[in-house]
């Protein structure tokens, strides 16, 4: 194995890349497998593409938190912005063109509103660093929420009426149907979700993350995150590189949210699924999983969406136990004493591998040199 | 050596994730084969998924065990979503608790036709996403019918999925137009729609008032909901709209401006579509700012009464429409509060009433259609779907309920004024 390894010679960051796709096909394939089998439960099945939905958002906020280091709690503002851009569009295009090209030119649409977006905000809070900008997005955040909630549109044979007030002023004719009707969002929008998309997208988003970071542009994004003052000094245009990371990680939260809005019929901005609860939670999965460490990104946010389900078991305590849970595994993971009972675990048990420690603790202690 | 524990590593992740996934298709397997064995003579699966009926093919020997101990009688297997954590739980824990109570009195009397219900309650949290969760996890469960979700977006994502499965649903209240969409789904409670038409035209007949002012919720379904459709429907009417306020659920606490505004527009009536908590501050707001117009309000007010540190004297003249009053004076409702009174240790609201009648609604459909706990699913279904047109029901909420193959209940609402601290029937 290490031979044919050599024999590629590909670089350290090439090969961690290819572990981390291989991981995902592999995840896929066992998946099909049991579907096939039939060994899977209708729960399960359920939670397939939440889970990709999950895994992107962690991923793409991995972009900002871990990659740029700073640290954005509107995440699900942008995921807010795509999900309605994208269950718009199908649901006007619904019928006039075939499911699969809508649904991608839907995708397309909610990436490019969401990094729209990701613009439009990243432009005056990228000036903000730390602290100060974590609770700018948050407010940014909210205000997509909210801008959606009084937005009324209806479509009749005049074409389309806006109104911000409710949907009586939208004055629609008798053949008008309400598209997106303020609090209550869009229902009836296509169930064109599925996991073979939603591992696709995955790839896609890795590959445009994984390529991104060790791209030149990539390299002067952590330089920004390392050193402001030396970028700066080498010549760097901070304003672009960190516009860039935040609209690509934007954009990214915006495909999620184009795949949840195809996967649920209604589609509402409620605090929960798109408030700045939903922010922290991709947060917590990107901070439990090794603040810009990719991989653990993915784990993370698999553990996270699996475990309230899987503990209905325990009823009432479910929430309680979670929270419990949640703690344990950060004290566990992260707690330096944890990763020093480790490291001697592995040196006494496993002392031949002492050499590789595995990137994802290296990774990891990158970036907190960096917070 | 490092590549090694690379490898290794990545391999024992997907290996850890794919436990994972293994170990429940395994815990559903065997579910369902526990549910499967109610009926060991024929090959009937409950549960429509194919995956089911493959695991139990699979599981053969399992169900070789489990068949011998439920072969008489059956159950059925009743499930329930709604929130029972976080903002809404309120609404979610009323009908889990109605539901219960239901079936614990059916059970006792003997059942439907002999079989005896078994419930279980999923939580969702009030999200629609983990509704769709809620919903899968009691299908692993075995369930043949469901009761819910509670919450309007709620059970539209979950009607998507039960119309998919062919699944027997009724919501005790979900009241938004959507979700009856399919005609699998039924509902116990009024449409948004159909309690913004039945207010309008109450107060347009009775010539309660000619200009009238709206207060609403517009961050909410039920609220925008009622309030849209009575506008609709004031245009036919002899009374005037003369100011139309929203507030949202993130201000929901001053209602001074509006309150201000619907005084000068020189409303006789203000017309409150909102849950009883925002109502009674806008009932004290209004008496500080010496407003007395006539307040009407929909089934969200009922419970105003309960509020505490609320001065019930100011609810005093409130007319409402609601289809259930906890202090009625009937023999059912009676029997209900008490009992609801003395198992949970609360006054049931509204929604407790909707589920306890959603439960009896099924039982007396099961009943006309002779439902037996082996049909499978689909079956069942398709039966329900039948009878729920041709029962009556005396429910809590209304007397002599039927129901349509669109899914909406047909009930009077009954205006309720409260006079002397009590309910009054108009």
């Amino acid at each position: 194995m290490s031979k044919t390894y050599s024999k590629l010679n590909l670089s350290k960051t090439t090969k961690s890349n290819f572990i981390t796709y291989l991981l995902v096909i592999i995840v896929y394939l066992i998946v099909q497998f049991l579907i096939a089998g039939g060994h899977m439960s209708s729960l399960m099945k359920g939670l397939l593409v939440p889970l990709c939905i999950y895994i992107m958002l962690a991923v793409s906020l991995n972009l900002t938190v871990g990659i740029l280091g700073e640290l954005s709690l509107g995440h699900a503002g942008f995921m807010c912005a795509g999900a309605f851009a994208g269950a718009f569009f199908s649901k006007c295009m619904q019928g006039s063109m075939p499911d699969m090209l809508r649904f991608l030119i839907a995708l397309i649409l909610g990436a490019a509103v969401a990094g729209l977006f990701g613009i439009l905000i990243g432009i005056p809070v990228l000036r903000l660093k730390g602290d100060y900008l974590a609770i700018v997005t948050l407010a940014f955040g909210e205000i997509i929420k909210n801008l959606v909630n009084v937005l009324y549109i209806g479509r009749d044979s005049d074409g389309f009426h806006f109104s911000m007030k409710d949907s009586i002023s939208l004055r629609l004719k008798e053949d008008g149907e309400i598209i997106i009707n303020g609090a209550q969002g869009i229902t009836g929008t296509p169930h064109d979700a599925s996991f073979t998309i939603g591992v696709l997208l995955i790839l896609i988003s890795l590959f445009v993350i994984q390529n991104l970071v060790n791209s030149r542009d990539g390299r002067a994004i952590m330089s920004i995150r390392d050193n402001r003052i030396a970028a700066e000094s080498i010549g760097i245009n901070i304003t672009k590189y960190k516009l860039m990371a935040f609209s690509i990680s934007a954009a990214i939260a915006g495909v999620a949210g184009v795949l949840y809005a195809h996967n649920l019929s209604t589609l509402t901005a409620l605090p929960k699924n798109f408030g700045y609860n939903m922010s922290i939670m991709i947060l917590v999965y990107v901070v439990l999983g090794g603040i810009g460490n990719i991989r653990g990104s993915i784990i993370s946010a698999v553990i996270l969406t699996l475990l309230p389900e899987l503990l209905r078991g325990l009823s009432d305590y479910r929430m309680l136990i979670y929270a419990i849970v949640l703690i344990a595994m950060m004290l566990l993971n992260w707690s330096p004493k944890a990763i020093e009972w480790k490291e001697r675990i592995r040196e006494t048990y496993f002392s031949g591998w002492k050499s590789g420690k595995g990137d994802s603790a290296k990774t990891a202690a990158k970036g907190k040199g960096v917070r | 050596m490092k590549k090694y524990n690379k490898i290794i590593s990545t391999v024992l992740a997907s290996a850890m994730v794919a436990a994972l996934f293994t170990g429940c298709g395994n815990s559903a397997g065997s579910g369902s084969s526990d549910s499967g064995s109610t009926a060991p003579a024929d090959n009937t699966a409950d549960t429509p998924s194919e995956d089911n009926t493959a695991a139990e093919d699979t599981n053969t020997a399992d169900n070789a065990d489990t068949g011998a101990d439920t072969a008489a009688g059956g159950t059925i297997k009743l499930g329930g979503v709604g929130p029972t954590t976080g903002g809404a739980a309120v609404y979610g824990l009323a009908v889990q608790n109605a539901s219960q109570l239901a079936v614990d009195e059916i059970n006792a009397s003997g059942g439907i036709n002999g079989m005896q219900i078994e419930f279980k309650f999923e939580d969702d949290e009030c999200d629609a996403e983990k509704s769709v969760n809620a919903y899968n996890t009691l299908k692993d469960w075995g369930m043949q019918m469901l009761v819910g979700s509670v919450t309007s977006g709620c059970s539209v994502a979950v009607a998507e999925k039960t119309a998919e499965d062919n699944m027997f649903q009724l919501t005790p209240s979900g009241s938004s137009v959507d979700c009856v969409k399919y005609d699998n789904a039924f509902r116990v409670c009024f449409s948004d729609p159909n309690q913004g038409m039945a207010s309008a035209k109450y107060i347009g007949e009775n010539a309660i008032a000619s200009q009238i002012a709206v207060i609403y919720d517009s961050s909410d379904i039920y609220s925008s909901g009622i309030y849209e459709k009575f506008a609709a429907e004031a245009e036919n009417q002899p009374f005037e709209i003369v100011s139309a306020e929203a507030f949202t659920a993130d201000s929901k606490t001053d209602f001074s401006v509006q309150l201000q505004k619907a005084k000068d527009s020189g409303a006789e009536l203000v017309f409150l579509p909102i849950y009883y908590t925002e109502a009674s501050l806008i009932l004290s707001q209004a008496s500080t700012l010496d407003y007395a117009p006539i307040f009407f309000g929909c089934d969200g007010l009922d419970g105003i009464l309960n509020v505490e540190n609320f001065d019930t004297s100011l609810a005093e003249g409130v007319m409402l429409l609601t289809p259930f009053a906890a202090d009625a004076e009937d023999e059912l409702t009676k029997n209900f509060v008490a009992a609801y009174k003395e198992k949970y240790g609360d006054t049931p609201n509204q929604f407790a009433a909707d589920a306890y009648d959603a439960v009896y609604a099924i039982k007396a459909a099961c009943e006309k259609a002779g439902i037996t706990a082996d049909m499978d699913v689909s079956a069942m279904c398709e039966a329900m779907k039948g009878a729920m047109t041709e029962i009556t029901l005396d429910g809590l909420t209304g007397v002599g309920m039927t129901w349509d193959a669109s899914g909406e209940p047909n009930k009077e609402p009954k205006a309720v004024k409260i006079s002397g601290g009590v309910y009054t029937a108009m």
